[in-house]
């Protein structure tokens, strides 16, 4: 589910930009080697992400990279990339 | 058929006229002080007055200079975002040579041409590209001057310079000498030149590299480049050395660097801080000698990483303070100088992210989300931005830092607990994965910069 607010600006700009931090995950989760995150279920990613920023995941960057990111804002940022087309 | 012009005139759709810029143009592109003094006031002052907004006057146009990492990425993130909205991109080369993974090219196991990409793809997204030199800026008409007599209006401009060498910093250090010490700051025709010098050099020879202060492009660049070079003369010119001069006594993931030198190449590379004589005062390029205030050091095999400073550009436009470098709003990356010019990359102060092709990416993406807000009437959300740095000690030993990062009074700063560099304690297998992860992230990277 793409939350309201991004819905509002894919209307107004005729393509949505991700929500804050979401754009930066495209560095390295283009589909060469890291987990493909366009189409992936949204609860997936909240998951994985849950996971580094708790240590209950191996990572070697993402634990890292999680604890800068609020449960909530990670929630945005893993719908946002669900609806994204593969 | 592509996109791509070379000579092309752009034409001006607004025909807004400004005869101080004309005479600018006229005059070798080259401005005056004074010319340059107007524009600035007058930029800052129609800028508080009348912020653009491109109605009834056909599509917003959005110039882009420079087609790194930071340009290509928001050119593209731009066409995504704003469809409705045309794009230029402005670049002076056809082939863009990449700066992350080009060590691997100086010690000779990658092929330079694995660093190198062409602009085809964003020409096919419908990006106009323009191979010519932004020779200036006048940002109050709201035009691009280019080498090649034409101009492109905008109604936003983003700069992604990238750098250049501050030929004045280093006594000695200019472009001449960069012939006989190759920096290899700027990759292209520089890393394939210390490349062949190494690779010339007898075995038990000296090869010397110098460290500049910071700011620079790609803080731990330096430091993976020397280990690199130490791993190629372990295994084929072991009898030789490598003398790294710092101007510095820290340096980025220095201890996962230190722990890694002491096993990988112990009587091989020596590292000299800031305190034990490392800074370079100067340079004698015919005689190949690195001077410090505790002694010379003679090289059969130089390299300079001199000090640096923002695309030259950023300074004609006016947008590079005193330090040579671009404070930028860390909401909209505009920068703080001139309104309706955004500024990203290695070129931008960007607070507590370093100088990185991961920043610059990330930094293009969320200006051009900002930009593309701008344009609508709205206001830019502010954003959170991540940088990953890969480094390399040997093939398949890779470490990293990463950070995250938000506007925080006014300048990006790192998220408290968040960010940091790989656990010094770790087996060689995260180490392998590490760098495993760097090969993927270049790819990626450069595939979604450049297709």
């Amino acid at each position: 589910m793409i939350p309201r607010a991004a819905l509002l600006t894919a209307v107004l700009l005729g393509a949505a930009a991700p929500p804050p931090g979401g754009a930066s995950c495209s560095g390295c989760h283009g589909g060469t080697g890291m987990p493909l995150l366009a189409g992936r279920p949204a609860a997936d990613t909240v998951a994985a992400l849950d996971g580094f920023r708790a240590g209950t995941r191996p990572a070697t960057v993402m634990s890292r990279i999680a604890k800068g990111f609020t449960p909530t804002e990670s929630q945005a940022i893993a719908a946002w990339w669900a609806g994204v087309a593969p | 058929m592509t996109g791509v012009e070379h000579d092309a005139i752009v034409s001006d759709r607004s025909s807004r006229s400004n005869s101080v810029f004309d005479r600018a143009i006229q005059t070798s592109g080259d401005a005056t002080s004074g010319h340059r003094a107007l524009t600035r006031r007058a930029a800052v002052a129609a800028g508080l007055a009348m912020p653009f907004v491109a109605q009834g006057q056909g599509k917003a146009r959005v110039a882009i200079v420079g087609g790194g990492f930071g340009g290509a990425s928001a050119a593209r993130a731009l066409r995504q975002y704003a469809p409705s909205v045309d794009v230029v991109l402005i670049e002076a080369n056809e082939t863009f040579t990449a700066c992350p993974f080009s060590n691997l090219a100086i010690v000779g196991v990658r092929p330079i041409e694995a660093q190198q990409f062409g602009y085809r793809a964003l020409a096919a997204d419908g990006i106009r590209v323009i191979h010519a030199t932004a020779t200036d800026i006048d940002a109050t008409g709201k035009r691009v001057a280019l080498s090649n007599g034409a101009s492109v209006p905008y109604d936003r401009l983003i700069l992604s310079p990238g750098i250049d060498i501050d030929w004045h910093a280093l006594p000695g250090y200019d472009e001449a000498a960069s012939t006989r010490m190759p920096h290899a700051w700027k990759a292209g025709a520089q890393t394939v030149l210390l490349r062949d010098r190494l690779a010339a050099m007898p075995d038990g020879g000296t090869v010397v590299m110098s460290v500049p202060p910071n700011p620079y492009r790609c803080p731990p660049g330096p430091y993976e480049r020397a280990s690199l070079i130490a791993w190629y003369l372990r295994g084929a010119k072991p009898r030789s050395k490598l003398l790294v001069l710092d101007s510095k006594d820290s340096f980025s993931k220095q201890k996962l660097f230190q722990a890694g030198w002491a096993r990988l190449y112990p009587g091989i590379l020596e590292w000299v801080s800031q305190s034990n004589g490392g800074t370079v005062t100067g340079v004698d390029p015919a005689a190949s000698v690195f001077k410090t205030d505790f002694g010379d050091h003679k090289a059969d095999v130089a390299n300079v990483i001199p000090p640096q400073r923002a695309g030259k550009i950023a300074a004609i436009a006016g947008v590079a303070d005193k330090t040579g470098w671009c404070p930028i709003d860390p909401v909209s990356f505009e920068s703080r100088l001139v309104p309706g010019i955004h500024v990203i990359g290695d070129a931008a102060i960007a607070g507590a992210m370093p100088k990185s092709a991961f920043a610059a990416n990330a930094q293009a993406k969320a200006c051009a989300a900002a930009v593309a807000r701008l344009l609508d009437g709205g206001t830019p959300d502010e954003p959170i931005l991540i940088n990953t740095c890969y480094s390399l000690l040997a093939q398949g030993y890779g470490i990293s830092v990463a950070g995250v990062y938000r506007p925080v009074g006014g300048v990006l700063a790192e998220v408290p607990g968040s960010g940091g560099t790989s656990p010094l304690e770790e087996a060689d297998d995260f180490r392998y994965r590490e760098a495993q992860n760097a090969d993927a992230w270049f790819k990626t990277i450069a595939h979604e910069a450049f297709g």
